[in-house]
């Protein structure tokens, strides 16, 4: 299953690339899962996502916490939490 | 009447005005954020989240129009590079009474500052930092999950 990457703001810039697509395992349900896969697929990504607790997320432009199951989601963005305003 | 906005482009106030007027109540409450100039920012830039933005800005409009029975709901807010003084955000109410329109005005400034996926960087000389999220945002918008009394 392919799954079109999106990231934002510092994660963007740490990873190096503002999206991405990518076929993680079947080992891989929730998003919390995905990170940690993502995290072993280069430094940057491993440096974007060092500190889980600064990550938010959304699912198929839904945010969601990060343990939600990815199912068959086709867009997941990761990034901070939200400064607007 | 709902009107979203996500824009490069300076906020006109008096265009905006005139749609929460139209609108027809007896009351428009607004809110304009500026980008402040105070500890030394010299630019500001907005990135955000193209499409999940104007569906999540949407969200608060639609919540706060069923809440107050509001006749009209505004979120203008811009993108990209800006200056101190500039107008980053705009928000309008109108309502049949004053009360409805300034809760409502709180309600969707404080409700997208922590649902709408805006990200702020600032420049401060050669520097620039990403704006950290704040507890009081997540304080201020979750005055309004509480039951009313």
């Amino acid at each position: 299953m392919t799954i079109r990457m999106v990231y934002f703001a510092w994660v963007r810039e740490r990873i190096g690339t503002g999206e991405e697509s990518v076929e993680p395992p079947a080992s891989v349900v929730t998003v919390a899962d995905l990170v940690d896969w993502l995290a072993g697929t280069s430094s940057g990504h491993a440096e974007a996502f060092e500190n889980r607790s600064r990550l938010r997320a959304a699912v198929d432009q839904d945010f969601v916490p990060l343990d939600t199951p990815i199912g068959t989601a086709r867009e997941i963005a990761i990034f901070p939490p939200v400064t607007g305003g | 009447m709902i009107h979203i906005s996500v824009q490069q482009s300076p906020i006109d106030i008096g265009a905006e005005m005139t749609r929460a007027e139209v609108a027809g109540a007896g009351a428009v409450a607004t809110f304009t954020g500026l980008v402040r100039a105070d500890d030394g920012v010299g630019t500001l830039e907005l990135e955000h989240y193209p499409g999940a933005t104007e569906a999540s800005l949407l969200k608060v409009a639609q919540g706060a129009v069923e809440r107050w029975s509001l006749s009209a709901a505004i979120i203008v807010h811009r993108v990209g590079p800006m200056y101190p003084g500039e107008r980053i955000v705009f928000v309008a109410a109108t309502a049949a009474h004053r009360s409805a329109a300034l809760e409502a005005c709180a309600y969707l400034i404080d409700r997208l500052k922590t649902d709408a996926p805006f990200w702020k960087r600032e420049t401060r000389g050669v520097e620039a930092s990403w704006v950290e999220a704040r507890d009081g945002d997540h304080v201020a918008a979750a005055r309004w999950d509480k039951p009313k009394v």
